[in-house]
């Protein structure tokens, strides 16, 4: 930290005036001149925040698909078709059981379980064969996509929130003033218990990959594959595993969609997309790179749709655009 | 091959074309493309207008598109997802710039200024995606043009002022050339076939230039050829340019055959399905384009039929296209031209030795 401000004086000065700005902007009441120009700081507290949660979101599906690339070098681009089967899968079982909590778990451990029957049937017999690799997923995508149309039909679903997280949660965050009163900002409270989960799973997951043995062969293996191979390590037991566990953070995701917005088909290219640019904006294989990355996604698309409603794609892109002309490798990503 | 026999010939000639030299040159033609010639050119004298204008008309279509991918995928080594795009870019501007349903935005400029601006336009698009993707290698490419892909699809679709939403532009209307209509199907089929004949001849003359050579040196050890004095980059974007001018055209057409285009053209379903038709058609060699694209329009339309005659429902087309495309990535990388190659060698290798078995045995 103090290194960093040494070698670049005037880049921590413009951070931490960015930061201050940002900081002010959250916190204050704004004045009446200020929310002339920005429009209401409502809805600027809004976007912020569904931003955020969004990002949430983006991290949790494209963490698993950036953990999968990391060490297969397998673009799974059935990762979007996964994370909408998990959505269905999790609206059946809580349609069913009840427990909204209990459809994580199923999510987690069916699609988990189909991302191992993915590695041993079709990702086994193709070792190295990146591209290979990479269209079989888009068959398997286009398969599923179609026979989860046929199953579930062409209307949306939506996951009821449980009783226990639904309602709005007033923040300590002034949303505006009226007359004399100070109206707080209200959100609504299962969002920012998904937002919380993220960041645990986000945590938990880079704990695992740099505090325990299992992430030291993952870690290898993303470095080197055949090189751990040849040291004795099980090499297709961290494959299955760490695309078990990929695949399920895509199930467990779609359940998290079809909570904030809903299960429907379509959903699946949008956040193949998601996962695509996070993974490409953070950089391939780091988990790190991919919460930086959900964030700035979220953000871009959430303050676009608010501040430019027909163009917020572009956003997204221009942000591709300028991370692949500056860092190729993306953000977090080693060159 | 034949077509490479050409090359030769006229690469020894000099540049002095002697009857004699033209001569070899029809005669170094393989036989079964003279077949095809003819079989195509009278085609419409026994072909009802449904073949003509959905089959076959479809067909050179979306195979001038898939051969874009081709060029870029075979001679490359570059799997860009974003062919469809840039035609569906083209049809766009030709649907802006020229006349349309949609007369508050469209300008009703002649066809004749329309089309080459919508071709221009999409040669620089899909010249500053290459430049974009050329930026990284391999499996990257895949992942950055998907999502420049999807990106366009969704900016169409969110869009009014531009390219009017969800709804797109109706009423596309292909020019009258010469007092002829070329909406007509037997006009329109020997449009489209003239479009993809050239189409082919300019990828099979390019791929045989010193241009095309170096671009297949790159695909093969981009280390080497740099070191021999090529600039990489500039000939893989040269390649995006080369690609995107004829999905261009493919995609103008694409738009007069259907008088219309919206975010659905250009949406994740066509640009896989180009990816489908080029892999499965072939991705060595470029009549694999429109051989996949042949395969794949008799399968799009007729598949409802067999379907319902086997007893399953009818609108589960693309559960058969996905899993053919599975099985050829499967069985056969290098898709039909491969299996008609495995054959042949295994026919050849029976009849020489017996009981060492096929050489494309995998």
């Amino acid at each position: 930290m103090t290194a960093f401000v040494q070698r670049n004086p005037a880049w921590s000065l413009i951070i931490v005036v960015v930061a201050a700005a940002l900081l002010w902007a959250i916190i204050a009441p704004w004045p009446p001149g200020f929310e002339e120009v920005f429009g209401r700081k409502q809805i600027f507290l809004n976007a912020l925040f569904n931003g955020i949660t969004l990002g949430a979101l983006y991290f949790l599906v494209a963490s698993g698909f950036t953990l999968i690339f990391g060490l297969m070098k397998n673009v799974n681009l059935a990762h979007g078709a996964l994370y909408l089967l998990g959505g269905y899968i999790g609206y059946e079982v809580a349609d069913a059981t009840g427990y909204w909590l209990f459809s994580f778990i199923a999510a987690f451990v069916i699609i988990g379980l189909a991302g191992i029957v993915l590695q041993y049937v079709v990702f086994r017999r193709m070792e190295g064969e990146d591209l290979r690799q990479t269209l079989v997923t888009i068959g398997i995508s286009i398969v599923m996509a179609d026979l989860m149309l046929w199953a579930w039909g062409g209307s949306a679903y939506q996951i009821l929130t449980p009783q226990w997280l639904s309602g709005p949660l007033t923040l300590p965050i002034v949303a505006g003033m009226r007359g004399d009163e100070v109206v707080y900002l209200r959100y609504p409270f299962v969002r920012l218990a998904i937002l919380v989960a993220a960041i645990v799973i986000g945590v938990l997951m880079w704990l695992a990959l740099n505090r325990t043995k299992i992430g030291m062969l993952i870690r290898a293996g993303v470095d080197d594959r055949d090189m751990l191979a040849a040291t004795g390590a099980r090499v297709q037991l961290v494959f299955v595993i760490v695309f078990a566990f990929g695949a399920g953070l895509a199930g467990v995701a779609g359940v998290v969609g079809g909570t904030f917005q809903s299960v429907a088909p379509g959903e699946d290219i949008r956040f193949l997309l998601a996962s695509l640019v996070v993974v490409i904006v953070g950089g391939m294989g780091s988990i790190l790179g991919a919460a930086i990355g959900a964030v700035l996604i979220g953000l871009a698309e959430q303050f676009g749709s608010v501040y430019f409603p027909t163009y917020s794609v572009v956003f997204t892109f221009m942000i591709m655009v300028v991370v692949l002309a500056f860092r190729p490798q993306g953000l977090m990503g080693r060159g | 091959m034949a077509v490479r026999d050409h090359a030769d010939v006229s690469a020894t000639s000099g540049g002095i074309r002697t009857h004699t030299n033209y001569l070899g040159w029809l005669e170094s033609v393989h036989p079964a493309y003279w077949l095809l010639a003819i079989l195509l050119l009278f085609m419409p004298a026994f072909a009802g207008s449904f073949w003509l204008f959905q089959v076959w008309g479809w067909a050179f279509i979306l195979g001038t598109i898939a051969l874009s991918l081709m060029f870029l995928a075979g001679y490359g080594g570059m799997v860009s997802l974003v062919q469809m795009t840039i035609a569906g870019l083209a049809g766009y501007m030709v649907a802006i710039l020229g006349a349309s349903g949609v007369s508050g935005i469209s300008m009703g400029w002649p066809q004749w200024v329309a089309v080459p601006i919508a071709i221009v336009v999409a040669a620089i698009f899909g010249t500053l995606v290459g430049a974009l993707a050329v930026r990284t290698r391999g499996i990257y490419t895949i992942m950055i043009t998907l999502a420049v892909a999807a990106g366009f699809f969704y900016l169409t679709r969110q869009n009014y002022t531009i390219f009017n939403g969800y709804t797109g532009f109706g009423g596309i209307q292909p020019p009258h050339l010469f007092g002829v209509n070329m909406r007509q199907p037997v006009h329109f089929y020997y449009l489209s076939l003239a479009c993809a004949v050239l189409s082919f001849l300019a990828v099979v003359y390019v791929s045989r230039s010193p241009f095309g050579l170096a671009l297949q040196g790159i695909r093969d050890n981009p280390r080497r050829m740099a070191a021999l004095g090529y600039n990489v980059t500039a000939h893989r974007i040269a390649a995006y340019t080369f690609a995107s001018v004829i999905a261009a055209v493919g995609g103008i057409l694409l738009t007069w055959q259907n008088a219309q285009i919206a975010p659905a053209s250009v949406g994740i379903g066509p640009v896989i399905d180009i990816l489908i038709i080029a892999i499965v058609g072939g991705i060595g060699h470029p009549i694999g384009a429109f051989i996949g694209a042949f395969i794949y329009v008799i399968l799009r339309l007729f598949s409802p039929d067999m379907l319902m005659a086997l007893g399953l429902p009818g609108d589960r087309f693309r559960t058969l296209i996905g899993l053919g495309f599975l099985l050829i990535v499967f069985w056969s990388p290098d898709g039909v031209l491969g299996l008609w190659q495995q054959l042949k060698e295994r026919m050849r290798d029976n009849a020489g030795f017996t009981g060492l078995g096929g050489a494309g045995e995998r």
